[in-house]
């Protein structure tokens, strides 16, 4: 006899897994005028499950499987946030597109599901339950523009390469289970911790399961399939792309390697700085010559999620705070970004050219003063979001002995600061091209709200900081 | 260590053997078959009729949602099966996790039903 397990504590995604289905009968049995009211219960729904989140208690339930923390509710709060901020984005943008279906808002829930799931993971089999429902419903979205063949490139390279990836993960899990006997986090801190030396098999497998972590956030050397995805999927997507998931999967690497690894740091500190280093240094370098914004923002992420991954590397408290501050900055920055990418339209059509934005502060100068804002806080120059989200990585990172990551992380950030300034310069000084179709409503609201955000980060940084604070220790 | 590698060591012959026999499968045709082709014998075979098109021809895409489809209710009943034999065991909660699995799948099926995917035109 099997007793019930605590279901209230997983209140968020039952909610939204009986959401998502409720959508998935209203669109397909609603009318065809019916599918932007999907759009628009699906924001709602996320933000119910974000309230819903805040004021949820803190336990695990499901035998260990599933744990709330401080940790958890921080960072599926900033998930929940990504996901409603992309549902918005995608709507008018999908429907003059010509590629809206009702599907797309109830699959970006499904994922969601998946990441609040990855995010909560207490053991590795409810790490792969969450990250491959992640994934399944990412997949369809990426290729959603089915008639477009970049889009169902993207989407099949996402796949093939996910898949491989989510092997690695799951080969890395098997040999951590057979060399440690448990798949629970805690379990296998105690095994590992009691062994005195790390096992071969166990540092075998701690090497598989970051590589298959690294894949998700489009970390060095595994970061290949980002910049064609980002590309090739539709711009609504991209931007869907480029936040959430890229939250859950930093969350889930954090709480793997702090809770189920913490004892044998010395395994996993060489990749993760490494990894931290590579990622950095690629998406500085790379980024320089790309003429497409979309593709510009996909190595953009690759090179803050190095720098996210330096508070890893460092393995402390410190260090966790710094990454939360980090994704929270990121999502800011991502969302305004993007909001101004997808209002790049011009006479009926997409542009997708860096410098279609040539002299937008003569012909609007508002977004053109946001979208610089975004760019210098990208850069990380003070006083803005960025800024802050490195100093505590950097910080942390030399108070646990890693000069030479914070100094090669600082040179790197210089190195990338060209090209965000080069967006700024080709708005402010080079001659206008005429002027994009003017914003959506949904649009300057995220812009609006992104941009006061980044330029006010010292502002909220009190209160932000207390909860991330408060999150990171949970971890200790 | 050698305690771990002795419980692996009938994987080990079991590879051996395994690969012994398909190795001699495989090659004891070239040494020892009788080798006489003709026209005939090299054409693709079809039953009944001559073939006419290669193998390797593009076929509907319907077909995979077909076979889609099908996995997932086979899939279906592969799980009811050991829920149905251990039933007295798995109790209240047993009972309630499978009516909900049959539920999402009932609404998945609600779902193909009206979007067409079960009729061929």
């Amino acid at each position: 006899m099997t007793a019930f397990p605590d279901f209230a504590l997983a209140g968020p995604e039952l909610l939204l897994a009986a959401g998502a289905l409720l959508l998935l009968l209203i669109g397909a049995y609603g009318s065809e005028k019916r599918s932007s009211l999907v759009s628009g219960l699906s924001v709602l729904l996320l933000l119910v499950a974000a309230v819903a989140v805040v004021i949820g208690r803190d336990g695990s339930t499901f035998g260990g499987a599933f744990v709330v923390d401080g940790f958890a509710r921080f960072l599926k709060v900033l998930v929940l946030i990504g996901s409603a901020v992309a549902v918005v984005m995608t709507q008018r943008f999908a429907v003059a597109e010509k590629f809206f279906h009702f599907e797309l808002p109830v699959l970006i829930v499904l994922a969601t599901i998946g990441m609040l799931l990855m995010i909560s993971a207490g053991d590795l089999i409810a790490v792969y339950l969450g990250l491959e429902l992640q994934s399944l419903a990412l997949y369809v979205v990426a290729s959603f523009h089915r008639d477009d063949g970049r889009s169902t490139e993207a989407g099949l390279k996402y796949f093939v390469l996910g898949a491989l990836s989510s092997g690695m993960l799951l080969y890395g899990a098997s040999l951590i289970y057979g060399f440690t006997g448990h798949v629970d986090f805690a379990g296998i801190a105690a095994a590992a911790a009691a062994g005195g030396s790390t096992s071969l098999g166990l540092t075998f497998g701690i090497v598989f399961v970051a590589t298959g972590i690294a894949f998700k956030v489009s970390a060095v050397p595994f970061h290949m399939w980002t910049p064609d995805v980002y590309e090739g999927a539709p711009t609504p997507v991209t931007a869907f792309f480029a936040a959430a998931p890229k939250i859950a999967a930093m969350a889930l690497f954090v709480r793997v390697v702090m809770e189920a690894l913490g004892p044998v740091k010395a395994e996993w500190q060489q990749i993760v700085a490494f990894m931290s280093l590579a990622s950095m240094i690629l998406g500085a370098f790379a980024a320089i010559g790309q003429r497409n914004i979309k593709r510009l923002m996909a190595y953009s992420s690759i090179g803050h999620m190095g720098y996210a991954l330096v508070g890893l590397a460092a393995g402390s408290e410190a260090g966790i705070y710094g990454i939360l501050i980090y994704l929270a900055t990121y999502l800011a920055m991502t969302a305004g970004a993007f909001a101004v990418i997808l209002s790049m339209r011009r006479d009926g059509a997409m542009t997708e050219d860096i410098e279609s934005l040539a002299g937008l502060s003569r012909t609007n100068p508002t977004v053109a003063y946001l979208l610089g804002i975004i760019m210098f806080s990208l850069a990380g120059i003070p006083p803005f979001a960025g800024f802050f989200g490195k100093y505590f990585v950097f910080a942390a990172a030399i108070n646990a002995g890693l000069y030479w990551l914070a100094v090669i992380g600082i040179l790197s950030s210089v190195v990338g600061a060209y090209y965000y300034l080069r967006i700024v310069k080709i708005m402010f000084l080079d001659e206008p091209k005429g002027a994009f179709e003017p914003m959506g409503g949904e649009m300057k609201a995220v812009l609006g709200i992104s941009g006061l955000f980044v330029a006010a980060f010292a502002l909220v940084l009190g209160p932000l900081g207390d909860a991330a604070l408060a999150a990171a220790r949970t971890l200790f | 260590m050698d305690e771990l590698l002795r419980d692996y060591l009938p994987v080990i012959i079991f590879l051996g053997v395994a690969l012994a026999i398909g190795l001699a499968l495989l090659v004891s045709p070239f040494l020892l078959a009788f080798k006489n082709p003709d026209p005939e014998k090299l054409s693709a075979y079809e039953c009944g009729f001559n073939a006419f098109d290669d193998a390797r021809m593009k076929f509907d895409v319907r077909f995979y949602l077909v076979s889609i489809l099908f996995v997932i209710f086979d899939l279906e009943v592969a799980f009811l099966f050991p829920w149905a034999v251990a039933f007295k065991d798995v109790g209240v909660f047993g009972f309630w996790s499978m009516m909900v699995f049959l539920g999402v799948l009932t609404i998945g099926f609600a779902y193909e039903w009206k979007k067409g995917a079960l009729e061929w035109d």
